[in-house]
């Protein structure tokens, strides 16, 4: 089939996608359990379960208050030992709840055998309801609160669902095997999704380095008139949800503005397959495909519940090897080194990249040479070098006007920069400024 | 060379220069900006450094503001301190508040020594950058990160960061603008007196954390135990949020609190050196 | 397992390894074939001028770094060695030490160092040094030897003359025309002319080995074809132009590519990253841009060569091209439509 595209900038780093064979193990639980009650973008939830209490798998053990908030659930059995600070990815300690884990108790309500349930005869706001109730944040990375984004505002229109299942970061692969080994489930979820946004149309994009994964979908939706499966150029970052946008529909969502602004709606194909586990089997958000990559000797995906500490993902993969110098949650493009190896795997974590020391540390910047490549690879049309000097000499008011808040943060700028400047850092630093100062201005 | 080119051009070159004289006489004479002339004499006594301390927009808006108000209550030019303050009193005919003079103070004493680095920090100088990425190098998430924010932002070289305790030290040179407490991301610095002879006592730590938590990242982290409140004279300590706070109003700079604190959170700057007890003092102590 | 201090950084965290020592580097390997050529034509002096130029640019940029300015030295970067090669690229093979010298330091103190050093450069440092050589020392600039190829039956004395664009302004101002100044015994044939057997300095020598250098930068991805297209092509359309209109006139286009700067100048100098815009529309004005000048200098004006005058002028307008010409951004078009 004709490969489609985004057009402006993308850079092509290599590869490594080591762990592509290695199929979805699942994983005994460590004795104790770090759940952070703030996984989502948004407020942090409010924990409903003191020490002492017992708890089931599958229970709720935070509520989220807020709109833009989500419920977390137990992801075992056992006793809360303790609610209290623990590093979680963010760099700083969190609240989190400490579970002593036992044998899993399911809660009531879960379906736990594995019959796959095709029909959904729920309306769309009580798919939205359940959603809602799982704790279903989007699984991509940025675990924004799917029910939120499932509500379409009342002057918007909802055309497509696309369903993202690009994974253009380097090394990852639990979204490609989730596609493998998990499609039927996953479409089912997508048609629920397609059923809560009202729409009749869906398009899975997959970037065309998972060929076995097109063609088992293509495979399974060959009678079906209203998912299609798209094959897309390896180019990161086609996973950025305006790239894939663009690749897929042809248009461009405008500057500020939100994806059903043009009409579409994006979801990761790890949401879709949490989407149909919380419709058809009343199981909430308890469990996600991490990948285990890099320097590990074992790299492997596996199926993790959250809370487990990455180091105990390191001994299934192998140990923690000798020269590590970086543990990275997410992509070695957008994801954020940790400080610690005992960490917890929460919503966002899409797999642990170990560096070796040797690849761990930056060069040494020089000054900017001006020749444009940060142009050139920007997905967005913007002008890195720029924006960073700006942000570096705080001329906020020039960077918002400069577009600075467009930024998708994606690193391909600072991927390309033979001056090994630290662009996004200063981008970063102006776009929090500037984010500021449009909150206030409100 | 003929002597009458010379005149000619000599003249009409003077006669041009003459007409524009009188014409720019007379515009700057209707154009003229009528200024209280007090404005230039409040700011001929201003010690011109333009820093933006005293909450204006340099000094020459100081003294407009000065003049305008029409008293020196609320005004106080940090840099200039209480001596130029009474100048601008004088040459106004006011009355001039005196202020304590104040200094920036780094509430935070984690050293390597103190708070080991658990992760290297590799990225930009920026304590506001490092700020949004983790706690820090020693884990307190309320500690000082050592990049030099405060630094970049003091117009007068007061503050350096020492290479071996990785903090930012104040000198003499501090004026209290206040510049160094707004760059701080962590709100580390805090301007309070400058005390009789240099010398003050005040909490170096500000981390809320409970005890237990603090102290595994930091060895002299305030663990709000209450013992400086029980032993403090003057009612000028209050402890909050696991967090003990000297007030600089109320401290009389007794020094009981200092060897009160189990764990060293409680600095006493320029102090001449406590004497020792010894067996001899003791004695005279008792006999007397 | 042991357990040592991570690094904590923001993403991203990987590098596509680019950098700008392979990016010097890879424009002086360019610059070789050329300089072999020179080498062959004038001998131990092309050496001695390249030596002489390349030394006293990296001596000077470590001096004023490390002493003047104290900061960081960057002569490893391979800059200086760039300039101080175009530099002698730039000059008559005879140039005594001293004025080579003197151009090295106009090139690096002053148009490079006392900017800001690498990036921060308005102006091209090698021309910078080389225009203001010509206008400080025009007798020793502008008497140029002629090339005594290594393997040549005629071996001459030394002799200096013009080169083919300054005979041809000295014929054109006497009124002679174009066809008598070619016939002229000092007017190198059209064969010397391409692979170098003529007057000139070290680097205005073989368009042909300018060209293979020009085309390893292209395949190196160093440079991009749009400046050089536009330059050349505006300074073809140009000669071409005011060729058909009074051939006794004006010389035909190939006769201006392959003498004086011009390939040098389009394929290395116009080219600097540094000091060309940053978009590729914009590439395209500034090269347009360059060669309308040049062909207007070369042809009205009083020097006979213009490329270095172009090239100049053209990086002063550079901050203006970058500020008008900025990217399209995603979403733009709707929002106006919007």
């Amino acid at each position: 089939m004709n490969l489609k595209t985004f057009k402006l900038g993308g850079v092509h780093p290599p590869e490594n996608k080591i762990s592509e064979a290695a199929a979805i193990e699942k994983t005994a639980l460590p004795k104790t359990i770090y759940v952070p009650v703030q996984q989502v973008l948004g407020a942090p939830s409010v924990p409903v379960l003191k020490k002492g209490d017992k708890v089931k798998t599958g229970q709720l053990i935070a509520k989220g208050e807020a709109f833009i908030s989500a419920n977390v659930h137990s992801p075992a059995t056992g006793t809360v030992a303790k609610v209290e600070e623990v590093t979680d990815t963010s760099g700083y300690r969190k609240l989190s709840v400490i579970i002593d884990t036992e044998e899993d108790i399911w809660e009531d309500g879960i379906i736990t055998d594995g019959a796959l349930a095709e029909e959904c005869s729920l309306s769309a706001e009580e798919i939205i309801e359940k959603v809602k109730a799982a704790g279903i944040v989007g699984l991509g990375g940025a675990t924004f609160p799917t029910h939120v984004k499932l509500m379409v505002p009342p002057d918007k229109k909802a055309e497509i669902l696309i369903i993202n299942g690009v994974e253009c970061e380097p090394y990852l692969t639990s979204d490609h095997r989730l596609m493998l080994e998990k499609g039927k489930e996953m479409i089912i979820g997508i048609r629920i999704l397609m059923k809560a946004l009202r729409v009749d149309k869906a398009v899975i994009g997959i970037e065309n380095n998972k060929k076995d994964a097109v063609e088992h979908l293509q495979e399974l939706l060959k009678n079906d008139s209203q998912i299609k499966v798209q094959a897309l150029k390896v180019k990161y970052p086609q996973g950025g949800e305006k790239q894939l946008i663009k690749a897929i529909s042809g248009r461009e969502v405008p500057s500020g503005k939100l994806p059903v602004e043009v009409g579409c709606v994006v979801q990761n194909v790890g949401t879709a397959y949490a989407v149909y586990e919380a419709v058809q089997k009343n199981k909430p958000l308890i469990e996600r495909v991490v990948t285990v990559t890099g320097n590990v000797s074992k790299p492997a995906n596996y199926m993790v519940r959250l809370g487990v500490p990455v180091s105990y993902l390191l001994e299934l993969s192998g140990g923690i090897p000798e020269s590590t110098g970086k543990i990275i949650n997410g992509g070695p493009m957008m994801g954020k080194a940790l400080n610690s190896f005992d960490v917890p795997v929460s919503k966002g974590t899409s797999g642990i990249i170990v560096l070796p020391e040797s690849q761990s540390k930056r060069s040494a910047e020089v000054n900017c040479i001006r020749c444009a490549k940060c142009i050139g690879v920007c997905p967005m049309g913007l002008e890195p070098f720029f924006l960073a000097q700006l942000a570096e000499v705080k001329d906020w008011e020039k960077s918002e006007a400069n577009k600075i808040m467009d930024c998708i943060e994606c690193g391909s700028c600072m991927y390309v920069c033979p001056s090994y400047r630290p662009l996004l850092d200063y981008i970063r630093m102006g776009k929090t400024n500037v984010g500021k100062i449009m909150r206030t201005r409100k | 060379m003929d002597t009458t080119l010379i005149l000619y051009a000599v003249a009409s070159v003077g006669g041009i220069g003459l007409v524009a004289a009188v014409i720019l006489y007379f515009v700057a004479q209707k154009f003229k900006v009528i200024e209280d002339p007090r404005i230039d004499e409040v700011e001929q006594v201003l010690p011109a450094a333009n820093c933006g301390g005293c909450g204006y927009a340099g000094c020459r808006n100081f003294a407009e503001a000065i003049v305008k108000s029409g008293t020196l209550e609320g005004f106080f030019c940090p840099v200039g301190g209480n001596s130029c303050m009474l100048d601008i009193g004088k040459a106004l005919g006011l009355e001039a508040e005196i202020k304590e003079p104040m200094i920036a103070v780094i509430r935070c004493n984690g050293t390597p020594a103190n708070s080991p680095a658990k992760a290297q920090y590799d990225g930009v100088k920026s304590c506001f950058v490092a700020n949004a990425l983790f706690a820090g190098e020693g884990g307190c998430p309320f500690g000082c990160l050592g990049l030099g924010d405060c630094v970049a932002a003091c117009q007068f070289d007061a503050i350096v960061i020492d290479p071996e305790s990785k903090l930012p030290v104040v000198n003499d040179k501090c004026t209290a603008c206040g510049a160094c407490v707004k760059a701080c991301p962590r709100n580390i610095i805090e301007l309070r007196y400058k005390g009789k002879k240099d010398k003050r006592i005040f909490v170096s730590c500000i981390n809320a954390e409970k005890g237990a938590v603090s102290r595994k990242n930091c060895s002299v982290s305030c663990i709000g135990c209450g013992k400086c409140v029980k032993v403090c004279p003057h009612d000028a300590i209050v402890v909050e949020n696991n967090l003990s706070y000297i007030s600089y109003e109320k401290c009389k700079l007794c020094r009981k609190c200092v060897p009160e604190c189990p764990t060293g959170a409680i600095w006493e700057l320029n102090f001449p050196p406590r004497k020792e007890k010894t067996e001899a003092s003791v004695a005279e102590t008792e006999n007397n | 397992m042991s357990k040592s201090n991570l690094t904590v950084s923001l993403s991203p965290h990987i590098h596509g390894e680019q950098s700008v020592k392979k990016i010097m580097y890879g424009v002086v390997i360019a610059m070789m074939p050329a300089l072999l050529v020179s080498i062959y034509f004038f001998g131990l002096d092309a050496i001695r001028v390249t030596l002489i130029s390349v030394a006293a640019c990296v001596l000077i940029e470590y001096l004023l770094q490390k002493y003047v300015l104290k900061t960081r030295t960057t002569i490893a970067d391979g800059s200086a060695i760039i300039t101080g090669i175009l530099l002698a690229f730039n000059v008559p093979a005879d140039l005594p030490w001293w004025i080579i010298v003197i151009g090295a330091i106009v090139s690096i103190g002053i148009a490079k160092i006392s900017f800001g050093g690498l990036g921060k450069n308005p102006f091209n440092p090698a021309l910078v040094g080389r225009v203001f050589l010509l206008i400080a020392f025009p007798v020793q600039m502008t008497s140029w030897p002629k090339p005594q190829a290594i393997f040549s039956p005629e071996i001459a004395d030394a002799i200096t003359g013009a080169t083919p664009l300054g005979i041809l302004k000295e014929g054109i101002k006497n009124g002679m025309t174009v066809q008598q100044v070619f016939d002229m015994p000092e007017m190198p044939k059209y064969i010397d002319l391409m692979i170098g057997n003529q007057g000139g300095s070290l680097g205005e020598m073989s368009a042909i080995a300018l060209l293979i250098g020009a085309l390893f930068m292209f395949w190196r991805k160093i440079i991009t074809w749009h400046v050089p297209v536009s330059y050349l092509g505006t300074s073809l359309l140009f000669a071409f132009i005011f060729w058909l209109i009074d051939p006794s006139m004006y010389v035909n286009p190939l006769f201006h590519l392959i003498t004086g700067g011009m390939m040098l100048g389009v394929f290395y100098m116009a080219t600097d990253m540094v000091t060309s815009p940053m978009s590729h529309k914009g590439m395209l004005i500034f090269g347009a841009g360059c060669g309308l000048l040049t062909m207007l200098i070369r042809m009205f004006g009083a020097y006979p060569e213009g490329v270095s005058f172009a090239i100049l002028i053209m990086n002063a307008f550079v901050p203006l091209i970058n500020g008008g010409l900025k990217p399209k951004r995603f979403g733009e078009k709707i929002e106006k439509i919007k």
